[in-house]
Formats: structure tokens, sequence, C-alpha cells
């Protein structure tokens, strides 16, 4: 190639650069989502409804994504985040822009009550809107644990909690979550005690309760189960209610004799919530609002509900729900259940510090 | 040219240049940034910590941030040392019986017949076509209580129990030695292949039996190969982080999970940064205190 045409191609290729960015954005979304989050077809019909093109990339952990954010330039445009602690701490960092109300109008559509809870996080619900709510509570192989304990409180954390009960469960195999946020202050409301508490004395005595079950525990992990539970590989496993939905699913599919079930024990559990929100320098930021709105339609909401087996907050979407979804206590509890879920807002970065030592501590057993 | 080796830029200088270069950009910047980060504080922001320069006073030089807590945190709780001694232990054995594995392996294909040398070669370096995680992902399925190992040796009757094969260092250990074996091999077949195989016949004209013709002129002349490999395995071994998370028990806590949980759990980048560089301060400084001593001693000699 002659030198004079190759500067030529290059100062073109540099101005046409410039004008992309000062024209409108390009047809393109980036989404960085949990992985098994979403049904088979809502992007395709994103894309067919607006042009634009979706890249959509996925994550099994809160802070593989949150280390992306906090490293910047991460490129996304669209984020989920945990409400508490990942969103709270992630918007007092500044990780998030403002939404544009005025380009979402179905916001009217989200439940005002859900929308409340997560304000902890997210004062005047400025920067995200919830995409899935859910549980965490006991999923449970019903026959492997019949067997074995024939009066089983399936629906009380004594299951896991009391040392006998889980010294009978051992052989055939008892998991939890590997994430201290998620497993502390439910271990703490078990106990008695606040599960907002950021009091070291609280986690010592959780810490204790713990420890004394540690000897049955399988492992910690918040993937694997749903796997284990499916194959027969474990028998009751502390996790998220639509895991254990999966799991349930892929056993019947498989046909191999599988009963999983899941409960919210009596004595209240954690509610959590995974928020869509737009990162400050996304490149293309109206096209995730377009996609905000997308998304609380009422018949896009419901079928993604019904393909996750987790809660939305758009009440009229559940017109657009199977039944085994939406009139399922275990997805959408009653009002008297709803009142003993709590959420846990963050607590402060020295009591986290305390928190992982703790769990590492239970984690190894020594 | 002349006027390119007036300022010093000879041949010779560029082919040193470039690797220096390479060296400085992937090795020493890295690696004085996590330096860096290592002395900051812990805050929520973005990037999650203080900047080690601080500006804000005006004037013509910075006022300098050095936080040394996050070192300190090392001492103050055994986690962190029992952690690298762990990894220490496991890295070291590891390398072990890879050594044991890849040098019979390498030695017969070093000594095949010539046509037979690079279809073995390509066949050891063939793993590395698949991913790493799908590879460990693959022992799952095989190691797994409900795996094809178990459920073969159930079905023809050897045991009536199935191993515990999974989440233990059992698991860690298959995973490590299968992950970084060709990483041994290749080194020693290196060293062994420019072996000259006429000693050893000369060797045994001379009246030595194998294993003393092996001891005292195989392994001599192939040691460098085996402190190679070694060096590959065992670095990279010590620090692994995917496949005692895939594969291994809660039991034993290995330095990767450390510095995740410091990373990640805990978003304290500075301390994750602290214990990286300790880590590399007991693993450099010990290498390069042998290799000191080692080009002494061929000097000497």
């Amino acid at each position: 190639m002659n030198w004079k045409i190759g500067t030529g191609f290059a100062a073109l290729a540099m101005v046409g650069m410039f004008a992309a960015t000062a024209q409108a954005e390009d047809k393109v979304l980036n989404i960085y989502n949990w992985s098994d989050y979403i049904a088979e077809d809502t992007v395709a019909k994103f894309e067919a409804e607006t042009g634009i093109k979706v890249r959509y990339d996925v994550y099994d952990g809160n802070e593989t994504m949150e280390a992306k954010l906090m490293a910047g330039n991460s490129g996304y445009d669209i984020v989920v985040p945990t409400a508490f602690p990942f969103l709270d701490r992630e918007i007092k960092a500044g990780v998030f822009q403002k939404l544009d109300k005025s380009k979402i109008p179905n916001l009217k559509n989200l439940d005002p009550e859900l929308m409340k809870r997560v304000s902890a996080a997210d004062p005047g619900n400025e920067h995200a809107v919830i995409w899935m709510w859910g549980t965490t509570g006991i999923g449970y192989n019903a026959d492997a644990v019949a067997k074995r304990i024939p009066d089983a409180p399936t629906n009380s954390y004594d299951l896991v909690f009391k040392p006998e009960n889980a010294a009978k469960l051992k052989d055939c195999g008892i998991t939890f979550l590997d994430s201290p946020t998620d497993i502390m202050p439910i271990v703490l409301n078990y106990l008695g005690l606040d599960p907002l508490s950021s009091d070291p004395a609280d986690l010592k005595k959780a810490e204790v309760l713990m420890m004394s079950i540690r000897p049955y525990v399988k492992y910690f992990n918040s993937s694997q189960y749903i796997n284990d539970l499916a194959n027969g590989d474990v028998c009751v496993s502390v996790g998220w209610s639509g895991d254990v939905f999966q799991a349930q699913a892929r056993a019947s599919e498989a046909a191999n004799g599988v009963n999983i079930q899941y409960s919210i024990p009596k004595e209240g559990t954690m509610i959590w919530f995974d928020n869509v929100a737009i990162p400050k320098d996304a490149p293309h930021p109206e096209n995730a609002t377009k996609w905000i709105n997308f998304i609380l339609k009422p018949e896009i909401a419901g079928a993604n509900s019904d393909y996750v087996a987790y809660a939305n907050p758009v009440p009229a979407s559940k017109e657009f729900m199977s039944e085994e979804v939406k009139d399922n206590p275990e997805i959408y509890p009653s009002e008297e259940v709803m009142a003993k879920l709590f959420a846990v807002p963050t607590k402060e970065a020295s009591y986290t510090r305390l928190e992982t030592r703790a769990w590492t501590t239970i984690r190894t057993g020594q | 040219m002349a006027g390119l080796a007036r300022v010093g830029l000879t041949g010779r200088r560029l082919v040193i240049g470039v690797p220096l270069i390479w060296l400085c950009v992937f090795f020493i910047l890295p690696f004085l940034i996590v330096l860096k980060i290592s002395f900051a504080t812990q805050m929520i922001a973005i990037p999650p910590f203080s900047p080690l320069l601080d500006w804000s006073a005006g004037g013509w030089l910075p006022g300098v941030h050095i936080d040394w807590t996050n070192y300190q945190y090392m001492f103050s709780d055994s986690l962190y040392i029992v952690a690298y001694f762990n990894s220490v232990r496991i890295a070291f054995f590891a390398t072990c019986i890879c050594i044991l594995l890849a040098y019979p392996m390498a030695y017969g294909v070093a000594r095949s017949p010539e046509r037979w040398r690079n279809i073995l070669l390509l066949l050891i370096v063939l793993p590395f076509w698949t991913s790493l995680l799908l590879r460990v992902y693959a022992w799952i399925g095989l190691l797994k209580t409900n795996g094809v190992i178990n459920n073969f040796l159930l079905s023809i009757g050897i045991i009536s129990e199935p191993f515990q094969m999974m989440n233990n260092s059992f698991s860690v250990y298959v995973g490590i030695v299968y992950s970084y074996l060709p990483f041994m091999l290749l080194p020693l077949y290196a060293a062994l292949s420019r072996l000259d195989f006429t000693l050893l016949e000369a060797a045994s004209d001379l009246g030595a039996s194998r294993t003393r013709a092996f001891l005292t002129i195989t392994l001599p002349l192939s040691l460098p190969g085996v402190v190679a490999g070694a060096m590959l395995v065992f670095i990279p071994a010590v620090g692994e982080f995917v496949i005692p998370s895939l594969l291994g028990g809660t039991g034993v806590t290995m330095i990767g999970r450390v510095i995740w949980d410091e990373f990640f759990s805990n978003q304290a980048w500075p301390v994750a940064s602290a214990v990286a560089v300790t880590l590399m301060m007991f693993l450099v400084v010990p290498i390069m205190l042998y290799q000191h001593f080692q080009t002494r001693a061929e000097g000497r000699a």
C-alpha cells in the first residue's frame, strides 16, 4: 500500500471514531447479568423491537462483577447487583448514574412496597430497579431426609442448625452458600439475635453455632449445589430459592426419582433483591434505559419469572405466568411470611472483615 | 545505520533491549502497581483505595500517603502464614510427583525413534487445545461420588462403597499434577534430547551398571531440565486458585483463596495486594538467592 493512502485511511478512521461518539449511540447494548437468569427469548424480543444488538455476558457472583465495576471502564451498560451489601456500597462509591425516569414510563408497573425495601440501599430509588427477588431458604431431597429423620422439621432451620438433626443428615450431605453475608444474618436471627447486628459478640455466638454443626457440613459453595441436589449427591442445601427450583426442574426432567422441595423456614429468613442499574461510564446509557423500560413490561417480566422461578417486582406480570410459579407460596410468600423476611443493609468494613474471618474459620473448620 | 550507532542503538543492544522492555512492561510495572496499592487505605470509591500521592494541599510536592496496617494484618492473624505454608506444601509435593511422572515419560520420548518423537510431543501439548476450566470440570465428572470411576468400580464389584475422591487434597493433587505435567515434561525432554547417548555406551563399555550410568551421567546432565521444570510447576502452583476452588475441599485454605477473600469479600484491595507482595517476596527472594549461589558455584568450578 502507498504510504499516502495509508495515512489517508488512518485519518479517515480517526474522523470516523470521533463522529461516532458525537452522533447518537451505536445500536449496541452490553449486558452483564447472572447466569441462568433470563428467559431464553427475552433478548431476541428486545432486539426485534428496538433494533439494538445485545451482547450478553454472565457472572456467577456479585464479587466478580463488583471488581470490574470498581476498576472502572467495565464497558457494560447494564449490570445486576444484589441490593445488600453490593448495590448499597456501589452507589456510595459512585459507580452508577441516576435513571432518567422520564424515559422509563413502565416504572409505574413496579410494586411500591418492594421498591421501598430496597430504598435503604438506593435512597429514593434513583439508580436502580428490581430485576428479581427471592429468599434464602432450605432446599431438600424430601425422600432422603424423611428416611433419616421421620418427622423432619423441614419448615424450620432446626433441620440444619440443631446438631442432632445435622448429624443424621451428614451421610447424605448438607451444604451452605459460600457467602458470610448471606448466611450469618440468618444464623443471628435463628439465635434470636438481631440479624442487622454488627456487634462482634453476636458474631461470635453465630460462629459457635456454625462450628457446632461444621463436622456435618459437606461443603460451602454457591453454585455446585444446584446440580448436586438434582442428582441426589447432597440432600439439604441452604441456598437461594430459584436455584433450588432449578434443581427441582432438572431432577424432574431427568426423571431420576429425586424429589426436591424448597421451604421458607418459619423462623424467618433473608429476602434479597437483584437490581438493574447503569454504570456511570456505560457507553450506551440510552439503550440501557430502553432495556429497563422493556423488562418492566408485564408480559416480559412474567415470561422471565416463569423461566427462572424467581418473583419479579411487576404485579401485573402474574397473568403471564404459569400457576406453578404465581401460586407457589415459596416464590410469592403470603403477607404473614413476608413480614418475617429481613433484608440486611451493608455493615461497616471493620465488621465485614471480622465476618469474613469468622467465615474462614467456619469454612475450614479450624 | 552509522547515525543510529552514534546514539548507542546497535543491533546487540536492540536484541537485549526488547526482552528488557517486555520484562519492564509485563512484570515490573504490574508489580509496582500492586506494591503501590498495598500501601493505600481501603475506602468506598472507584477505585476502592486511597491515592498514594495527595496533591490537595497544593505546592510543588505532593503529600505521600502510606498505610502500613495492611502488612500488620499478616502478622496479627495466623491465617495468612498457615495458608502460605499449605500452598507451599501442596505445590512442593505436586512438583515432586510431576518430576517422578515426567522423567520416565520425557526419557521415553527422547529415546524413541525420530519419526515418533514429533507425534509424542504433539500428544503432550494436545490437552492445551482445550480450556483448562473444561479439563478441570472433566475431572469432577470422573472423581465425584456418583462419577465415572466410582460407578465403574462399583459395577464390576471391586468396591462396595464409593471412594471419596472429590473435595479433598487427593483431588487437588490430581488437578495440579495433571494440569502442570506438560510444563515439567517439555524442559525435561529438551534436556534429555540434547544428551549424548554415546556417553552411556561408553560407560557400559567401561563396565558401569545401568543404574550407575544413569546416576553418574544421565541424571546430572538432565538436572538443568529438572530445575527449570520444577520452577515452572512450583511457582504457579503456589498461587493456584482455580483448581483448588473447583476440586478442593474446605479443609485446607491456600493463599490464592485468602487473596480472593480479601479482594472480593472484604473489598480490601490494599490488604489483598499486601498479601500478594509478601507472597512474591517469600517466593522470589529464595529463588534469587539460589540462582546467585548456583552461578557462583558454577563460576568456581
